[in-house]
């Protein structure tokens, strides 16, 4: 008999809007031990299964009758609520998504912990802190019984992840629910918390639900895969063997629509167009026909039924073969096959829904928009009176830039003056239709570089030159003529659109501060740029509430081509993104940058997506660039042990990649950057560090044309010491 | 700051299965979305039917009712309702249906005057202190502290003893007591706008200090300062009443409904019933109606907000 037995679990959820069809008859069991995966897209109903099975679900929210969930025999559907609170964190306990939300912020963690084991056990008040002590050592935190009194704003993102788990793990559940519990950690973090749910797992012999949209965390973690689309299980089997041998068509786009680290970025990213399907009103047959490239007349009409043996199951009329051939192999030599940007041809994205799509591809991707386009050449070109840049002067200088922000209450007399060292000595160079990319964890530094670039903020120190004028230099109408040339891309699609401005007055807003053009031309240019970003012109008149999230990337995207600038900064333009839609809008820069010429630099927690984006990479830890080099140097020939440590963390979506892993991610999280670790500041989490690393800082050194790292024992022999060539420097030794 | 974005939050259900605004458009229109969300709402139709009917009896009334409320008439004094006075008359003879809509329009034209010229003056003051930050806004806001600190009505109470008040007067007397609360909302309001995105892609793209504040700041800051707007009606109309109430409102022969109430309580006790209740109820119906309005309002501006 299977420990968790669910069938045919269905799930409507009443709401003003009428009956969302959130879970349809869902199936699985579980064994001991064992750890099963529900992967797919957000609302596809992953975490509502988790809630259905926890009896959690949100007001309106019901059983279907016909549902079964049974627990060691026991079924829990239609129990009475005083048994089923017995059950609920007792024998089946759930960890959320997001450690900055799960917790009472005015509890301390040992009463959040001691919490669970006083409602389910007959015990006194100081064993049931005991245990808290115990569940927090299990779960790794390093003093566990000092911790008990924090409050969970004393506690790192990660640190409070562990807090969860071990408030989860208090009862020693048989079955624990884990809801993305690795989505808002930095990917360091995330590969210690996964460390250690598979450990807790295996020492307590308990089966583990893991909910994840990543594909690489599913391929290292998870025992048996059930991929959800709309509410559906779409397709069950072993890992391996579901990645290797995948038949439905939606596994098969997910996977490839992942930017990969291990393969090359060639071409375009393999896209799912449109969005998943409105539950509240599901589509007969098939409900991933729609955004299907196999779908016939069938699928439309006809509900494909679960089918499939040893264990592989799938709901598909036309299954495919595994999963889409890798286009590039590792290693391949990169300028024999690459093909330069802007030859890449798919252009199969939103074409299921958008007719703005013929505008686009009618122009190619190739030739630059603004040519033809409404707006008076005039106005673009000439008014700028740009100066020929000279040979040699990259586009875009940061030099030795300097960032520190006073910390909250220090200027009271009376204090030491305290600051955090956000930005200390960042130099890096960006030519002309190059790209580069900026990555380290969340804290490092990464962000206030990226507002330092485009003006947002004023370094303390050092400068940032465009075309050789230092922008620093200029004030008022110079610096906002200067202006035009660098734009921003922000991260979060919901915040950096105006929710009172209709699409339209948001993408004419740059053009009327700079007072280009007529408001006729300006209105034919916010129409212009939405075909560039392939929306309808429809959408001027609507606000921003009305797009997904992708789409309203899409309109940040065409605000920030609104001024024809050069640079674009790209602040984790795809963090907040699905899977599916980040490949488009992925898919999207680089064409837009194909198209005119764009530089950008793109900030991202993600190696894969700058990986995928990138010519160059910077990798940066508190505050400093460690390592700089060709996003292919910077991948498969690290030289800093803190970008091989990022590198092993990433997970890939290939079970035999990640078995096969060498390396750690670093351990513990960055230190605080109010007092930085002397010398090297890497060094408290670096598995070489020595007495050195403490006492001198690290010059930047070289380890091929363009390839630098500060690091006293690389990984690799750096060349001979020479005056740099190059002129490559990541970093200039600040005292 | 980075990483922290949940992924599937942003893909949210809400937009989820609508490509491209496939949605109605007139979903969304301008004020549409909260304008439709306020109807729905059973308090908000109460207050607005309540505040239309104070307004129609005040403003419409005496073009079918006509009444004399300039010359006292002493012979007609005190009559108890009936006959050619349906309320009566008060103590000066004056007609009490009659002096009610002429009081009610003192009080409404009061209400509103005070209402839009603290809103105005309070949300510019707010959203440039808060939009510029630093020594201004600290200073900006201890001057407001300061005006907060003195008690408002002790205040009105020199002032008018000081000055005969007229309806202007008053109306200046009271927006400068309450232009401060809507500058403190704003402000709170503003704190939290200007570390948005859309705000730093304005000031980005080179976007000026006013134009950041009046085409970004204060729409999104609209939601607080239009309910604060609507509760400073009411607010304004009871302090009027009370202003009144203590003998130091509008000079007879301006009639309005707390002048009204001190009169008729003064025969409270010989019974004449009509000359207190009819001001009172009156009053407490047009002041509960702006609150319905404003709690209902305050739901409907915060439903938009959850949806965007």
């Amino acid at each position: 008999m299977p420990l968790l037995d669910v069938r045919h679990l269905t799930t409507r959820i009443t709401t003003g809007r009428g009956t969302v069809r959130a879970v349809e008859d869902v199936s699985f069991t579980l064994e001991a031990g064992e750890t099963l995966g529900l992967v797919g897209e957000s609302g596809c109903g992953k975490s509502m299964t988790g809630l259905s099975l926890m009896g959690l679900l949100p007001p309106g929210g019901g059983i279907a009758p016909g549902s079964s969930v049974r627990l060691d025999g026991r079924e829990l559907v239609g129990l009475p609520a005083r048994e089923l609170r017995r059950v609920r964190g007792n024998d089946i306990a759930m960890v959320f998504q997001d450690p900055m939300t799960s917790l009472d912020p005015t509890k301390t963690i040992g009463r959040q912990i001691a919490e669970p084991v006083l409602l389910h056990q007959r015990c006194s008040r100081a064993a049931a802190r005991e245990r808290a002590v115990e569940a927090l050592g299990l779960v790794g935190l390093p003093q566990p019984r000092r911790r008990l009194d924090d409050y969970p704003h004393q506690l790192s993102g990660g640190q409070r992840q562990r807090a969860l788990i071990a408030m989860a793990l208090a009862n020693e559940p048989r079955v624990l629910i884990a809801d993305e519990p690795t989505t808002a950690l930095d990917v360091t973090v995330q590969a210690q918390i996964l460390a250690l749910l598979a450990s807790v797992r295996a020492r307590l012999g308990m089966a583990m639900i893991l909910i994840t949209h990543d594909m690489g965390v599913t391929a290292g973690n998870i025992d048996r895969v059930y991929v959800m689309y709309a509410g559906r299980i779409a397709e069950s089997a072993g890992t391996d063997r579901f990645f290797h041998d995948m038949r439905h068509p939606y596994s098969q786009r997910l996977l490839a629509s992942v930017p990969r680290l291990d393969q090359d970025p060639l071409g375009e990213l393999p896209t799912i167009p449109g969005l998943p399907p409105d539950l509240l009103d599901p589509p007969a047959g098939c409900r991933f026909a729609e955004r299907c490239p196999y779908a016939t007349q069938r699928c439309r009409t006809e509900e494909p039924v679960l089918r499939g043996e040893h264990g592989h199951k799938f709901a598909c009329w036309h299954p495919v073969r595994g999963p889409v051939p890798v286009a590039a192999p590792r290693r391949a030599p990169a300028d024999a096959t690459a093909p330069g940007p802007g030859t890449a041809t798919t252009g199969d994205e939103m074409s299921a829904t958008l007719p703005a799509k013929r505008a686009v591809s009618a122009r190619g991707p190739g030739q630059p928009a603004r040519a033809g386009g409404p707006l008076p050449a005039t106005t673009t070109a000439v008014e700028r009176d740009e100066p020929a840049p000279a040979a040699g002067v990259p586009l875009l200088e940061a030099r030795d830039l300097v960032r520190e922000y006073p910390v909250r209450g220090a200027r009271l007399p009376g204090r030491a003056r305290r600051v955090v060292h956000a930005v200390s000595g960042v130099s890096f160079s960006l030519a002309q239709g190059e790209t580069f990319g900026l990555v380290g964890e969340s804290g490092c530094g990464k962000s206030t570089l990226g507002r330092l670039l485009v003006g947002l903020d004023r370094p303390d120190a050092g400068t940032v030159a465009l075309d050789g004028t230092d922008l620093g230099s200029l004030r008022g109408r110079a610096l906002r003529r200067r202006r035009r040339d660098l734009h921003m891309v922000f991260q979060d699609p919901f915040s950096s659109l105006d929710p009172r401005m209709r699409v339209g007055a948001i993408l004419r807003e740059p053009l009327q501060i700079h007072s280009v053009g007529t408001a006729g031309e300006q209105r034919a240019r916010a129409a212009e740029l939405m075909a560039e970003v392939g929306l309808p012109e429809r959408g001027l008149d609507l606000f921003p509430h009305e797009f997904s999230g992708g789409q309203r990337q899409r309109i940040g995207l065409a605000r920030a081509l609104a001024l024809t600038p050069r640079v674009i900064v790209a602040d984790e333009p795809v963090s907040a993104l699905d899977v599916s839609v980040r490949a488009q809008v992925l898919n999207l820069m680089k064409r837009l940058q194909a198209a005119h010429g764009l530089s950008y630099v793109v900030i991202s927690h993600d190696l894969a997506v700058v990986r995928h984006l990138a010519d160059r990479i910077g990798v940066m830890y508190l505050g400093r660039l460690v390592e700089t080099g060709s996003a292919e140097d910077v991948c498969e020939r690290p030289a800093h042990p803190y970008t091989a440590g990022l590198l092993a963390a990433v997970p890939v979506p290939d079970p035999a990649a990640e078995r096969a892993k060498r390396g750690h991610a670093p351990s513990g999280e960055p230190p605080d950057p109010v007092a930085p670790p002397s010398g090297c500041r890497f060094r408290t989490r670096c598995p070489l560090a020595q007495a050195r690393c403490a006492d001198e800082e690290p010059a930047p050194r070289a380890f091929g044309p363009g390839h630098a790292a500060a690091c006293h024992f690389p990984l690799r022999a750096p060349l001979p010491e020479q005056p740099d060539a190059a002129g490559v420097v990541p970093q200039v030794p600040t005292k | 700051m980075t990483a922290t974005d949940p992924a599937p939050l942003a893909e949210g259900p809400p937009a989820a299965g609508s490509p491209t605004g496939a949605r109605t458009p007139a979903a969304g229109r301008g004020l549409g979305g909260p304008a439709v969300a306020l109807l729905r709402n059973r308090r908000a139709r109460a207050g607005l039917v309540l505040i239309a009917l104070v307004a129609l009896f005040c403003f419409a009334g005496p073009l079918f009712y006509r009444t004399d409320q300039v010359t006292v008439h002493l012979d007609l004094a005190e009559l108890p309702p009936g006959g050619g006075h349906p309320l009566g008359t008060d103590a000066n003879g004056y007609d009490v249906l009659g002096r009610l809509m002429a009081g009610g329009r003192s009080s409404l034209e009061l209400g509103f005057a005070v209402a839009v010229a603290t809103t105005v003056v309070g949300t510019l003051y707010g959203a440039f202190s808060g939009y510029v930050g630093g020594v201004t806004d600290s200073l900006m806001m201890r001057v407001v502290d300061t005006f907060l600190a003195v008690p408002g009505l002790v205040l009105l109470l020199i002032m008018v003893s000081m000055f005969s008040p007229s309806l202007g007067g008053i109306i200046l007397l009271l927006s400068l007591l309450s232009w401060l609360s809507p500058a403190r909302l704003v402000r709170g309001e503003v704190l939290t706008l200007r570390t948005r995105e859309f705000v730093q892609a304005a000031r980005m793209m080179g976007g000026t200090g006013p134009r950041v504040v009046l085409r970004h700041l204060v729409p999104n800051a609209a939601g607080v300062v239009i309910v604060s707007a609507t509760f400073t009606v009411a607010d304004s109309i009871l302090m009027l009443s009370t202003l009144s109430f203590l003998g130091l409102g509008l000079p007879p022969p301006n009639a309005d409904w707390g002048t009204m109430l001190t009169g008729g309580l003064d025969f409270l006790y010989d019974g004449y019933w009509w000359l207190v209740y009819p001001p009172a109820a009156l009053l407490v119906l047009t002041v509960v109606a702006f609150n319905l309005l404003g709690d209902a309002l305050h739901d409907a501006l915060d439903v938009r907000l959850k949806r965007t």
